[in-house]
């Protein structure tokens, strides 16, 4: 349950001779001093992850850190040059041509930043494709395509072309599609990226809300931070092809691995992204005062307001079952607001 | 100093002996194996009579009653198909119905035969790049080459008669199509590609259901040039014997029939420029969906 993509010691090397250039790697060999001796670039290097199950693991990085090619590397449409994925126990880089076709079939669809819809196909044929690649009976496929048109919110646009509807409403295409085929994992490359951000809100709403049903195991790529922390379980940051930090939200904020994290979530607003539960100070033998009792998924702006209604200058922190779990005072949550005062290096 | 002046050539008695090994060899070739190579074409030779048969025997008007269906069918254009109708009532009233059917059996028969083979090749070439190498350099070969020289071999082994002059039509008419297949296909957006694959299409999936149909406009525009150079090469195929409005053209040019020379003239005109816009319209027909 917990480990279903397990990504091990992935590397992805593009160029010539790509043997000689991943034992100069794993030697300990940078990017830039690759690309001068060998002509290679080098595109991931040594990746592990774990991706547990029916969760959205959130891969983050700026362009050309490699977040997109990690992505194609598990339903591979990008071979990896050496490394192991196993999803759900099924070693995915030992597949053969059918079998992989299977697999992308059933077990994972992809959203993409461009949409890619097929332009000269009707919107109901698109949500369609992957179930006619299947040769699923039509009677099926037709049913199901109206299902995901009617879930998405395009009911009545089934006979449309992909050109005739907003960017907002494409990606929704791509997203029915992706979803119409039940596959449990589902890759979303920087997906709602090339939309205005009202349409990019909501759409992240959109994923939210679906996922709260579907519970589908979601890696999404952004470049975004706000997007990453809006939709993120897990967060993995990506540099030059190499994770940083890998861990949940809260803690990136909290705990930035180094400068180029830091650097990443200088400008997020933090009262609005951390929760209580993030920087309370954990106690249970707590008595129940006349103080305002505040949720632990409570973020800082709200506990603010709680504490600026009263004269306290404390609040409890209550979990989910009603359980007083701990207590944040006035200075712990102003600590919390507040830019911790390192210096922002700038990173080579 | 005389190798400045004068250029360092073989010898005259090699040359010779050159020219006429590659004559003979030839020769020697084609009386054996030319036969067996025309019957090999055989098939295609009964089947451009039996066109041509069928529409010298048809009465014209139902003739043109088809023609004007298919005109109205492909391109939904009142303007096109009045304007076929004039087209073939003047080529009809100045004698020229006959010669007319018989270069459009050619005609047809010819863009058939350079679609099945040069469809094909043009996905061939898309798919891989080697492939393409190849195949660039044979095409630039057939485009510019002079006409004569291929009818040469072509004569030789065949003789003089339709089937010669349906090969040397080919020839001409091939390369546009087989270019604007590989182009299409290549063109098609790989984004596109990705989405297909990454949903587990495999490759006749891929290439039916997306790429062919996302190429067909660039596709169809091959096939409108390589009717245009078909109808080209109408007069210099007439010169190996084929039947049709080239053969009045090339006896006006020996005997100085202005005439003549031009209202067969004219009538190639005539049949290029409606082969051109039915096709055209077909081609835009096809991208309906790149329009809100």
């Amino acid at each position: 349950m917990n480990n279903y993509i397990k990504i091990k010691n992935l590397y992805k090397i593009f160029g010539n001779n790509t043997n000689e250039a991943l034992s100069l790697v794993k030697e300990g060999m940078s990017k830039e001093e690759l690309l001068e001796k060998t002509n290679c670039v080098l595109g991931l290097n040594d990746i592990n992850l774990n991706i547990p199950k029916g969760k959205i693991h959130v891969i983050m990085g700026l362009s050309g850190s490699g977040k997109s090619t990690l992505i194609r590397h598990l339903n591979r449409l990008i071979e990896p040059t050496f490394g192991e994925i196993t999803i759900d126990g099924v070693n995915v880089l030992k597949l053969n041509n059918k079998g992989l076709l299977e697999y992308r079939q059933k077990n994972m669809s992809m959203v993409f930043q461009k949409f890619a819809l097929f332009p000269h196909k009707t919107i109901q044929e698109n949500i369609s494709y992957g179930l006619i690649v299947q040769k699923i009976s039509e009677e099926i496929y037709q049913e199901k395509s109206q299902f995901w048109l009617k879930r998405v919110g395009l009911e009545g646009y089934e006979n449309y072309y992909p050109n005739q509807l907003s960017g907002g409403m494409q990606q929704r295409v791509g997203l029915a599609r992706a979803l119409a085929t039940d596959a449990e994992i589902l890759l979303m490359d920087e997906a709602f990226s090339a939309l205005d951000p009202l349409i990019r809100a909501e759409m992240q709403d959109v994923l939210i809300d679906l996922q709260l049903e579907l519970k589908k195991t979601i890696v999404f790529i952004t470049h975004d931070l706000d997007e990453a922390l809006k939709i993120g379980e897990r967060i993995s940051i990506l540099r030059d092809g190499s994770v940083v930090q890998d861990d949940n939200p809260q803690k990136i904020i909290l705990n930035p691995a180094d400068d180029y994290v830091s650097d990443f979530i200088k400008d997020i607003n933090r009262s609005r992204v951390i929760k209580a539960k993030s920087i309370m100070t954990k106690s249970t033998s707590i008595k129940k005062e006349t103080v305002p009792i505040i949720d632990s998924e409570m973020v800082l702006e709200e506990v603010l307001q709680q504490i600026t209604k009263t004269n306290h200058y404390f609040v409890l922190v209550k979990d989910n079952q009603n359980k007083i779990i701990g207590k944040i005072t006035l200075k712990e949550l102003l600590n919390g607001i507040q830019r911790p005062r390192q210096e922002i290096k700038k990173y080579a | 100093m005389e190798w400045l002046t004068k250029f360092p050539e073989m010898d005259r008695n090699g040359l010779r002996e050159f020219k006429k090994t590659v004559d003979n060899s030839f020769t020697s070739f084609s009386r054996n194996y030319g036969e067996g190579i025309e019957s090999f074409f055989d098939p295609l030779l009964s089947f451009l009579v039996g066109f041509e048969k069928l529409f010298l025997n048809t009465p014209w008007p139902i003739t043109i009653f088809t023609i004007l269906s298919i005109c109205w069918l492909a391109s939904r254009s009142i303007l096109i198909v009045s304007g076929t109708l004039l087209s073939f009532l003047l080529i009809g009233y100045f004698g020229m119905w006959e010669d007319t059917m018989s270069t459009l059996a050619i005609i047809l028969v010819a863009t058939l035969l350079c679609i099945c083979i040069g469809i094909p090749i043009g996905i061939a070439m898309a798919r891989s790049n080697k492939v393409q190498t190849l195949i660039l350099p044979i095409l630039d070969v057939m485009q510019t080459i002079p006409s004569f020289v291929y009818l040469i071999p072509v004569v030789m082994l065949l003789g003089i008669g339709k089937v010669p002059g349906l090969i040397a039509v080919c020839i001409y008419a091939i390369p546009p199509i087989v270019r604007l297949t590989n182009l299409g296909i290549r063109l098609v957006d790989k984004d596109i590609l990705e989405a297909a694959e990454s949903f587990g299409a495999n490759y006749w999936q891929k290439l039916f259901g997306v790429q062919i149909p996302l190429a067909l406009p660039t596709i169809f525009a091959g096939v409108n040039q390589t009717i245009m150079m078909a109808l080209a090469m109408v007069v210099i195929a007439s010169m190996i014997g084929v039947q049709g409005l080239g053969l009045p053209v090339l006896r006006a040019i020996s005997n100085q029939y202005l005439a003549l020379g031009l209202l067969n003239g004219l009538a190639i005109v005539v049949l290029a420029i409606i082969f051109d816009r039915v096709t055209q319209k077909i081609g835009e027909r096809m991208q309906k969906y790149k329009s809100d």
